[in-house]
């Protein structure tokens, strides 16, 4: 009955002595704390410092492929080589040698050039692609025919690359890809103001090439656009689906705890093997093209499938049972309830794991190789079922070209694809910002 | 139908036998009652069975018979008989986890939303078993309201919050007729002057008191006949409180109110009825100030003059 208790501690102020004990454990504490907060401004300036490396060393890298050396050079138009016929039919002007003309004109440039290797080194100044672009507004504007006039061309990487300064003009000639003689050319077009730098339109309009100054990435984006569509048109009402029924209507049993064990492990499978099972089922299966964004799109969906639903799940488990039991407090439905009351509520946590998924799908390159997204693609794709491009395969191509004009390509590339990545965020944040605001 | 008062019959039933149930039901009763005199316990086991005083109302809407019901295999109530009857505020009070939240979430089932639990016995409003296969829990609830412990007005505006009821029940054909609900339930909710120029502004920016009569207009404007409220003063100001308590007086007039609350001066003030509800038992029911001026059991007695809970 009368058990000894231990009383009540002793006050912390009882002696002096208990005090300073006091004050050394306080300030134990306090030294613990700090330390903690250094070491996390540490981290945060640490990782900071990095970023700030990255972003320099990558814009530093990619700023000079948004210009493009161009050569000035006084086309003669003539009609016989032309339109021999003088229909102006299309398909003839088409098929003419544009790229001789060039060549004609860079004849006249330097009549002294007589020798045939020397006329080839002379021609390899301007980029071959460069008849492509005369013809292109020889088409447009067929009045031009039988004239002489001045065209800006496409110089050739290696030229392009000299007056960016990426390759030494005092180096040996052996270690450079401009010979001598070369040299002397490009430093008489400069002297007579020929030969300029200018908004390299190219990268943003046209789809890959063998020749970097004009290749572009606009096959790649619209590849990646499309694809990033029909995964989000798959993936966030299935997401959204499935985590609602999982967790409002599904009876908690073992199947559904299968169910649940299954999507968090799914999550964390390698998205190489997501490519795998869309090529044994989109393609061979199901016999869809390869190559297509929509192809692309449905291997992005199963990766980033699970993520939605457990973002969603989380979402749905984060909205205060008040307002469900409100809900169902006048009446509504269960269905009701949910999509009048707790949707709203959860969807700028459901929008956040979308983004996410997104995101990572966005830049995931291993899955599109093995459904055929790694192919060589030049044409823009107008829709998700013409062969393209990825953003992220791109970049992985250009990266491993040998040709030194592509390494700013890649670092340019690479800036692309991350504003997507940032215009897609921003466009996130401001949907849950409505919502947040109007829920 | 009508049982007779039957509290002085209780300790012949009582007596005849002691069941095992019972023996466990006393060993529960005695961890409670801490406080409670060992001399006491056999009537105490013996009072745990039956309901004192008539729980029957003259003219019920609402019959509760053999209610029991079970969270898994903890069981919340254990046979309880009562009815509410038109226009009368009833009160449930008891201590903590005695089971009349449990039983007043059973008057319109909303503990059909928890998953391990089990209702047993029948509750029949205007004839019809609530609990049936046929009975829609959609318009059970159109038909018993309730309000919630803590205010929790949907994330919309003031006008959305009352107009949501109706219409999700298509009970206005227009705009108007919409408009006009909303405002009579806001008026009936004595909250009318208060927010008529921010209709539009959203509920859960009003005060805790104002929210909680926004919740009582959302609960009226889709026409209840009955109107439940658990506890619905326990987050409110002595002031706030004051207003709902005036409300529900008001409110009698046309709906029938069962009211759970921890407070025996609101019971009291507010309620014509009274269950006390002990360990999943409804001990006693009477008119108000019988059980509070004599009340026929011990444990109620002990619990109004505060001896425990």
């Amino acid at each position: 009955m009368n058990r000894q208790r231990p009383g009540p501690p002793e006050p912390v102020a009882s002696s002096p002595a208990a005090r300073a004990e006091f004050g050394r454990r306080l300030a134990r504490r306090n030294r613990q704390e700090s330390r903690f907060r250094l070491a996390g401004l540490c981290a945060v300036l640490a990782g900071l410092a990095f970023l700030a490396f990255f972003f320099l060393t990558l814009i530093g890298n990619a700023y000079t492929a948004f210009a493009q050396t161009h050569i000035l050079l006084d086309v003669e138009l003539s009609a016989a080589a032309i339109d021999p016929e003088g229909t102006r039919n299309r398909q003839t002007l088409g098929r003419a040698d544009y790229q001789g003309l060039i060549r004609n004109a860079l004849r006249q440039q330097f009549p002294a050039v007589t020798r045939r290797g020397d006329l080839r080194q002379l021609f390899a100044l301007v980029s071959p692609g460069a008849g492509f672009d005369l013809r292109k507004q020889v088409l447009a504007n067929p009045g031009l025919i039988g004239q002489k006039q001045r065209f800006w061309l496409a110089a050739d990487d290696d030229v392009d690359m000299l007056i960016k300064g990426h390759m030494n003009r005092s180096a040996p000639e052996s270690q450079r890809r401009i010979n001598d003689r070369q040299l002397a050319w490009i430093e008489q077009l400069e002297a007579a103001g020929r030969i300029e730098r200018q908004f390299n339109h190219r990268f943003f309009i046209s789809g890959d090439s063998r020749d970097p100054e004009m290749s572009g990435i606009r096959s790649a984006v619209a590849g990646s656009f499309y694809m990033l569509l029909v995964t989000l048109a798959l993936s966030f009402p299935l997401g959204v689906a499935t985590a609602i029924y999982l967790e409002e209507f599904a009876p908690k049993n073992r199947w559904t705890d299968l169910v649940e064990v299954n999507i968090n492990n799914l999550a964390a499978v390698p998205s190489i093997v997501f490519g795998l099972l869309g090529l044994a089922l989109f393609i061979n299966l199901f016999g869809l093209p390869r190559s297509v964004p929509l192809v692309g799109g449905l291997v992005l969906t199963l990766m980033t499938l699970p993520v939605v639903i457990i973002a969603a799940r989380a979402a749905l488990t984060s909205v205060p049972p008040s307002i469900r039991e409100a809900a169902l407090g006048v009446g509504a439905s269960k269905m009701q309830a949910i999509f009048h009351h707790v949707m709203p509520l959860a969807l700028p946590g459901m929008l956040t794991g979308t983004i996410i998924g997104m995101a990572r799908a966005l830049g995931e390159s291993a899955p599109l190789l093995m459904i055929g997204m790694v192919a060589f693609i030049v044409d823009v794709p107008e829709s998700p079922l013409d062969p393209s491009a990825a953003l992220p395969v791109q970049i992985y191509l250009w990266a491993d070209s040998p040709e030194r004009a592509f390494v700013e390509r890649t670092s340019a590339a690479i800036l692309v694809l991350l504003a997507f990545l940032l215009v897609m965020n921003a466009g996130a944040i401001l949907l849950r910002k409505r919502y947040e605001k109007h829920g | 139908m009508k049982s007779m008062d039957n509290g002085g019959l209780v300790f012949d039933g009582g007596g005849l036998n002691v069941t095992e149930g019972a023996k466990r039901a006393a060993g529960a009763l005695i961890g409670n009652l801490r406080a409670y005199e060992s001399s006491r316990l056999s009537n105490v086991i013996e009072e745990a069975h039956h309901t004192a005083g008539d729980y029957t109302a003259v003219n019920a809407i609402m019959r509760a018979r053999n209610v029991d019901v079970f969270y898994g295999d903890n069981h919340a109530i254990k046979s309880v008989n009562l009815d509410v009857g038109a226009n009368e505020v009833i009160s449930l009070i008891g201590p903590s986890g005695c089971g009349k939240s449990t039983f007043i979430r059973c008057l319109n089932r909303m503990n059909d939303t928890i998953e391990s639990a089990r209702v047993e016995g029948e509750i029949v409003l205007d004839g019809e078993n609530i609990y049936s296969r046929e009975a829609d829990v959609v318009l059970l609830r159109a038909r018993v309201g309730m309000v919630f412990q803590k205010p929790n007005p949907f994330p919309k505006s003031v006008y959305d919050n009352v107009a949501y009821g109706p219409r999700i029940h298509g009970l206005a054909p227009d705009r108007q007729a919409l408009d006009q609900i909303v405002q009579s339930s806001l008026e009936r909710a004595g909250l009318w002057a208060e927010v008529k120029d921010r209709l539009h502004y959203p509920g859960t920016g009003l005060s805790g008191g104002q929210q909680q009569r926004l919740c009582i207009a959302r609960a009226i404007a889709v026409g209840p006949e009955v109107i439940l409220m658990d506890e619905p003063c326990s987050a409110l100001d002595p002031i706030a409180t004051a207003h709902i308590e005036d409300l529900i007086d008001e409110l009698k007039k046309n709906f029938a109110i069962v009211i759970v609350t921890h407070s025996m001066q609101q019971a009291r003030r507010v309620s014509q009825r009274t269950a006390y509800f002990h360990l999943g038992r409804l001990i006693e029911v009477g008119a108000t100030s019988q059980v509070f001026s004599e009340p026929r059991r011990k444990l109620t007695e002990d619990y109004i003059t505060g001896r425990f809970g």
